[in-house]
């Protein structure tokens, strides 16, 4: 095998310009592939992760997945009843300390109880729609991913006495309030408080940093006038993964619509598998492209070196001999290419890693502020194993004709 | 003498639209320690008959033994096995590999049979090199070797593995007198002093005067196998045709 090796360097090497061309096209190949695929898997491992932080892991809302059935429907598998109109349900989910003490017996994580109704924040004669969601300050700190991104007070401002509300910054401008405004809440059944602001938070999606106010359980429970009732339960798993098994199984305690953060972003997840589908593709074509480069040249040196095949098989080699030395040529453009492709897909990375973005409010909340990129050793084995395939079969296809050129033939041409 | 070569009926037809015959029903019997001409007019089948010998191409009809082995139905790995083991090629153009050195070119068939240490395929090459006057050339590419000395070093290559029988197909055909003598000396020698059997397809009316025995072939059919009397006084093998 070292002599054959030895031959194929011999081949490759007397090719110079041709070979570099050949190398240069499976180097871009896999140093391009290997940048995409950096990048394109750090922008989803930076948007799994917004998922997984910002969303919570599992959600509990008063909701049911289909009606409530009739008592007679569960008695006798022929009822059938006609023009019922179902009971009105009281929003929000019944007893829900007993459903909290059931869940916090199984989910290994954290859970908030809360109450999420709609309302406007008045000022200055400016009406802004928000959600009002009532927590309990510690058990949201646990939970939210709001929790970190306070400019100014925190989760725990509200228990300070008083009506209290912590909203966005945004919301804070839009209104022209600041900290310390008291500002006017009134929710959708009319209910009208003065609330003062003691926390300011940017999260960087504006829906949240222009749409959210929270404030204390009760007085959330006051303004929708629901006393004692919750209609959102958010948990946040230690294992985020988890999520689905936890979700089916608190649907099936509590009866209540339970979703994990993987259905409820079902579409996106999709998007990002074809997302990926179409990276792949991509990367294959380039490889492709590359692989003819490879064909083309060990094509040229079979042509050439037909004289050379006729004379080792005139000593004793073997038509395998001849399709391995073509084929280790072939493998030896591939791995030339791979390792310099390696070295360039390196320092394309490196380059976008240093690539920073100023861009408005970034400074705290997720906006990105650098490219995303993931730094992983499978972007290279993947690279490099997709150049060493299409090499494999570039080379293979004229190794093929070159084993089976009869010598007599050659020789017979060269006297 | 024991028989190297036995070929029966050897018959070449090339397939085409009007099938060509390059060999004819040849049957004939080289023994050990043979220097052979194969004569005959150009187009005559010589060359043909000298690759059927090697196994370099596979007779239509007919059947050869070489070296006690039967070729018929061998495939190509245990063709080649045999070849590597058993014959050694010189052509008319040395066919030396460009990028090699004189010394790479002759240890290429002990690299590929793999007998030898390293060590010692270094100094048989070394070793012949120097028996054919090349001990100075040893590690310079055939581009700067005249045609004498790369057809010198083709006659090494040969010998590389020792084997039994060198077959020479026009081996002093592109060579000056000079050159031509030099070589064909190297061939004899190698009949004389090393045991050898030389079978060499030539159109050197002067050489094949001098080898021991002669088979003329017309229309790729031996119309003559004689011995030179001025060698030897032996009969020509009788089963030649």
């Amino acid at each position: 095998m070292r002599l054959l090796l030895e031959l194929a360097i011999t081949h490759i090497l007397g090719r110079g310009r041709q070979t570099v061309v050949a190398i240069a096209g499976v180097a871009l190949g896999v140093g391009f592939s290997i940048a995409m695929a950096s990048l394109m898997q750090g922008g989803e491992d930076d948007f799994m992760a917004q998922l997984v932080d910002t969303m919570p892991h599992v959600q509990i809302t008063d909701e049911r997945r289909t009606a409530r059935r009739q008592p007679a429907e569960d008695v006798f598998a022929l009822a059938a009843i006609a023009g019922l109109r179902p009971k009105e349900d009281r929003r929000g989910i019944l007893n829900p300390a007993e459903v909290g003490a059931m869940l916090r017996a199984f989910v290994p994580g954290r859970i908030s109880m809360s109450l999420r109704t709609q309302g406007v924040v008045r000022y200055a004669g400016r009406d802004v729609g928000i959600s009002i969601i009532g927590i309990d300050p510690e058990e949201e700190a646990a939970v939210s991913s709001v929790a970190g991104d306070f400019l100014e007070g925190s989760f725990a401002s509200l228990a300070g006495g008083g009506n209290n509300i912590i909203v966005g910054d945004r919301l804070a401008e839009r209104l022209g309030a600041r900290l310390g405004t008291t500002v006017t809440v009134v929710s959708s059944t009319g209910q009208s408080r003065g609330f003062k602001i003691v926390g300011l938070f940017h999260t960087g999606t504006t829906a949240r940093d222009e749409g959210e106010g929270y404030v204390l359980l009760k007085n959330a429970q006051i303004l929708s006038e629901r006393p004692n009732a919750i209609n959102d339960i958010r948990i946040k798993l230690d294992d985020p993964a988890a999520a689905p098994a936890v979700a089916r199984r608190a649907e099936a305690q509590t009866g209540y619509k339970t979703v994990p953060w993987q259905e409820a972003n079902e579409s996106l997840l999709e998007a990002l598998v074809i997302r990926n589908v179409i990276m792949y593709t991509v990367v294959g074509a380039i490889m492709l492209v590359a692989g003819f480069g490879i064909f083309n040249i060990i094509s040229t040196i079979t042509h050439e070196k037909a004289r050379d095949i006729a004379i080792l098989k005139s000593l004793g080699f073997t038509q395998g001999d001849m399709r391995r030395l073509f084929l280790v040529e072939g493998l030896a453009l591939g791995l030339g290419g791979s390792a310099l492709g390696w070295v360039m897909g390196f320092s394309l990375c490196y380059a976008m890693s240093l690539v920073h973005f100023e861009l408005s409010g970034a400074a705290v909340g997720r906006e990105m502020t650098r490219l995303p990129l993931a730094w992983s050793i499978w972007h290279y084995v993947i690279a490099a194993g997709f150049a060493l395939a299409s090499a494999a079969v570039a080379g293979y296809l004229p190794a093929r004709q070159a084993a089976r050129l009869n010598p007599v033939d050659i020789i017979r041409g060269a006297s | 003498m024991s028989p190297l070569i036995e070929a029966r009926g050897l018959t070449r037809i090339l397939p085409a639209t009007v099938p060509v015959t390059l060999v004819r029903d040849v049957s004939l019997t080289i023994g050990e320690r043979e220097f052979i001409a194969i004569t005959g007019p150009s187009g005559s089948g010589k060359s043909s008959l000298l690759y059927l010998l090697g196994l370099l191409d596979e007779p239509t009809e007919g059947t050869l033994s070489l070296a006690g082995h039967d070729t018929s139905g061998l495939d190509d790995e245990a063709r080649a096995k045999l070849r590597l083991a058993t014959i050694g090629f010189v052509f008319q153009f040395h066919f030396l590999l460009p990028e090699f050195t004189a010394r790479e070119n002759v240890e290429i068939p002990m690299r590929k049979l793999g007998r030898l240490s390293p060590g010692e395929m270094r100094k048989r090459a070394a070793e012949l090199l120097a028996a054919i006057g090349l001990a100075d050339h040893l590690d310079k590419r055939p581009d700067q070797l005249s045609g004498g000395q790369r057809q010198r070093v083709a006659v090494a290559r040969a010998l590389a593995n020792d084997p039994p029988l060198v077959l020479a197909d026009e081996p002093t055909g592109s060579l000056d007198s000079k050159s031509s003598e030099q070589v064909f000396l190297i061939l004899d020698d190698l009949v004389r002093q090393r045991g050898k059997t030389v079978v060499a397809v030539t159109h050197d009316l002067d050489i094949a005067g001098r080898v021991d025995r002669r088979i003329h072939l017309v229309d790729g059919k031996v119309v003559s196998d004689e011995r030179n009397d001025a060698k030897e006084a032996e009969p020509a093998t009788p089963d030649a045709r």
